[in-house]
């Protein structure tokens, strides 16, 4: 007898617009304004010229360890375009771009690279998680915020990003597995971008996408060209139409490519050529939607010269905001440990203001002595 | 201990409508020792949820879920199964609060069953305490009894409680014994160890299953001692934060210092206590302070486990070494 076929699959792949940013023959185009299309186009290149500053930033010395998204703003502007102010959003540490496109402060953003915790205290009606360093221990934090959302506030939506990396890891599949089995509201977005810090995406796993990781989920996958704005959008809003009507969780598998580092504290790259970077480069997302903008008469020299003078206003008035803001006072910590400061801690918080102080006042001291020193030699004179 | 614990979570459910429960095996089977039985018929499957068996993904979702408004309470199944949810404790759970500076926080309250003494398989006797005591912006209770666990389970999902919580259940005293336990609601607080009997001599600090053991060596001493010395007995029940103040008073009246704990004595307990007190109190100490405690090994199976368990003989023992200690 022939062996009998259980199960079988496929993987469809979604673009809207190649390379060129010419709509693919038999492609549907969402259906969005001209100027919700020029909007995302601006969004776009604000994203972009953020993240070079933040690079910019950091090197100068005036903001620590960042994480560049350059090249995967398609993705983060597209993915956020999907979601309604009561979904909630749950990036991870390459994800700065998505999180001002949901509406957090860039110099909030600035100010959490730098160090300071304050810059994850986003508004209260902003629905962001903070930022998952742990590779893919967002996953179960979704899923059990989807989990609520459904149950609570049934139409709204979690959505969550990972990278090709983190599609390896144990709270990827308890977590996506948990998603099925719960038929929560969450679409999990995979930010293929080709490398976990030095590992090509081929080194990752065995299997030939990572969207068929869903079918082992129960909730199928897709792969999209993540560096087609209209693509990532409309397969996004189709996931999230679908768990808001009830129909569970999805695997969206974006492919993208990494144009910066992994950390600006990752070095030099001899791990990938300079012929593939150039490839990529030749993918932009940007400039692709550009192309697309300027074939239908919504793209112009001077449109553009406008929004790169608005981008680089706002930039330097976000920078600007970011280096006025005050040093962390050093009761934070101790203050936001528990909801109620045990004794315990209370102790520890004096003990080390004592040491503040004495230092505080003893550098007074020494400019005040070395002052007086100046003034004695001057006299002297 | 299982029916008191039932007692409570179903008050707590009853009460507060954000109280779910989850994990392996607690809905329809009631839990592999009991302690949801009936919950699920009562409640519901969505508010006690058969999970699949992933302990790091329950825990991890359980943090989505807290920090979204409910008060969920999930269940790992064995003590030696827990380790894998330390990656969502320490990097999230804990941190949540001061990651977001009070935006967001994480109220869960994780329970499993701890320690040896039913002659287990390996992996289902363990004393991982410390790990999780060791983690700021978690809390972590280990009730003795009864009593205790409904109060203390009680007070851990009251709507006041906003932290994380380890909510740790010796195993062996689940239904080693009875006591008399109110049917409703009532809390014991967090954070406050309870004496349990006053005395002048000794203190004898310790925790969980072993408080049993210590009642026992107390008043085998009492009558081998005809009442010349009395021992101040202090159950910690809350083991972070610890109740320094019970503690420390107690040290400063009578001198003299025995910590008893199954767990393994290097990094144990123990060893914070006897820090605390040194401190704190070192003017008052008449003798070293000594512990009783598991050792430095990996905990036996069972034809061993009552070498590595502290015995009433060995507490006894400890007694008589500190209250005969001359300078």
């Amino acid at each position: 007898m022939p062996p009998k076929v259980v199960e079988k699959f496929e993987v469809d792949y979604v673009q809207i617009l190649d390379e060129q940013g010419n709509v693919v023959p038999g492609a549907i185009v969402p259906k969005l304004s001209d100027r919700v299309l020029q909007e995302k186009y601006e969004m776009m290149k604000f994203l972009r010229a953020f993240d070079n500053k933040a690079l910019a930033l950091q090197r100068q010395g005036r903001m620590g360890t960042y994480s560049e998204f350059k090249g995967q703003e398609a993705i983060q502007v597209g993915a956020m375009m999907s979601l309604e102010e009561k979904d909630w959003f749950f990036p991870t540490y390459r994800d700065s771009g998505a999180i001002i496109a949901r509406g957090v402060a860039p110099e909030s953003i600035f100010r959490y690279w730098s160090g300071d915790e304050e810059g994850q205290n986003f508004p209260p009606g902003v629905h962001v998680f903070p930022i998952a360093i742990p590779v893919a221990s967002q996953i179960p934090h979704a899923v059990g915020g989807a989990w609520v959302l459904k149950h609570r506030n049934p139409g709204s939506i979690a959505l969550v990003t990972i990278g090709d990396g983190g599609t390896s890891k144990a709270d990827f599949y308890e977590g996506m597995n948990l998603a099925g089995v719960f038929n929560v509201p969450v679409v999990c977005l995979i930010q293929n971008n080709q490398y976990a810090i030095t590992l090509p995406r081929g080194f990752q796993t065995a299997s030939s996408t990572l969207a068929q990781k869903g079918l082992a989920f129960g909730i199928g996958g897709i792969q999209v060209d993540g560096n087609d704005l209209l693509a990532v959008y409309t397969v996004i809003c189709k996931a999230a139409d679908r768990a808001r009507r009830g129909e569970g969780a999805s695997l969206v598998e974006c492919i993208t490519y990494r144009l910066g580092h992994h950390t600006t504290a990752t070095g030099d790259e001899p791990y990938r050529s300079e012929e593939e970077i150039e490839k990529w480069k030749h993918r932009d997302p940007i400039e692709r939607f550009r192309r697309y903008l300027e074939r239908r008469g919504l793209w112009s020299e001077d449109m553009e010269k406008e929004i790169d003078s608005r981008v680089k206003l706002k930039i330097d008035e976000a920078v600007r905001m970011f280096e006025s803001f005050p040093r962390p006072s050093p009761n934070e910590m101790f203050r936001y440990t528990y909801g109620e400061m045990p004794s315990k801690l209370k102790g520890q918080e004096k003990y080390l203001s004592r040491f503040l102080e004495n230092s505080t006042s003893q550098e007074a001291q020494t400019k005040r002595s070395s002052a007086r020193s100046e003034a004695k030699s001057v006299e002297q004179i | 201990m299982v029916q008191s614990i039932n007692s409570a979570l179903g008050i707590a459910m009853e009460k507060d409508a954000r109280v779910i429960l989850l994990g392996e095996d607690i809905g329809r089977g009631g839990g592999v020792f009991r302690v949801t039985a009936g919950l699920q018929e009562k409640f519901g499957e969505d508010r006690v949820i058969d999970t699949p068996l992933a302990e790091q993904g329950i825990v991890g979702v359980s943090i989505g879920m807290a920090a979204l408004g409910l008060r969920p309470v999930p269940e790992i199944q064995f003590d030696g199964f827990s380790y894998v949810s330390l990656d969502q404790l320490i990097n999230h759970a804990a941190r949540l609060r001061l990651r977001t500076h009070g935006r967001l926080h994480c109220p869960l309250v994780l329970r499993f069953p701890v320690g040896g003494g039913i002659k287990a398989l390996e992996h289902h006797s363990e004393n991982p305490e410390t790990y999780y005591a060791h983690v700021p912006g978690l809390k972590t209770v280990m009730p003795s009894g009864p009593y205790d666990a409904k109060g203390l389970l009680l007070s851990c999902l009251s709507p006041k409680e906003e932290d994380p919580i380890v909510f740790m259940e010796p195993k062996r005293i689940y239904r080693a014994f009875k006591e008399e336990v109110p049917e409703d609601n009532y809390e014991i607080e967090l954070g406050k160890a309870r004496i349990i009997q006053e005395g002048e001599d000794l203190t004898l600090i310790t925790y969980g299953a072993t408080v049993r053991t210590a009642l026992n060596a107390v008043s085998k001493f009492t009558e081998s001692d005809s009442g010349k010395s009395s021992i101040e007995l202090i159950d910690l029940r809350t083991l972070s934060p610890l109740d320094e103040e019970t503690i420390l008073s107690s040290v400063k009246k009578t001198g003299r210092v025995l910590i008893a704990h199954e767990a393994a004595k290097t990094i144990g307990l123990g060893a914070e206590i006897s820090a605390l007190i040194s401190e704190e109190a070192v003017e008052f100490l008449k003798a070293p302070i000594l512990r009783v405690s598991g050792f430095d090994v990996p905990m036996p199976l069972a034809k061993s486990e009552d070498y590595y368990i502290p015995s009433v003989e060995r507490i006894l023992a400890g007694i008589g070494q500190v209250l005969s200690y001359k300078s």
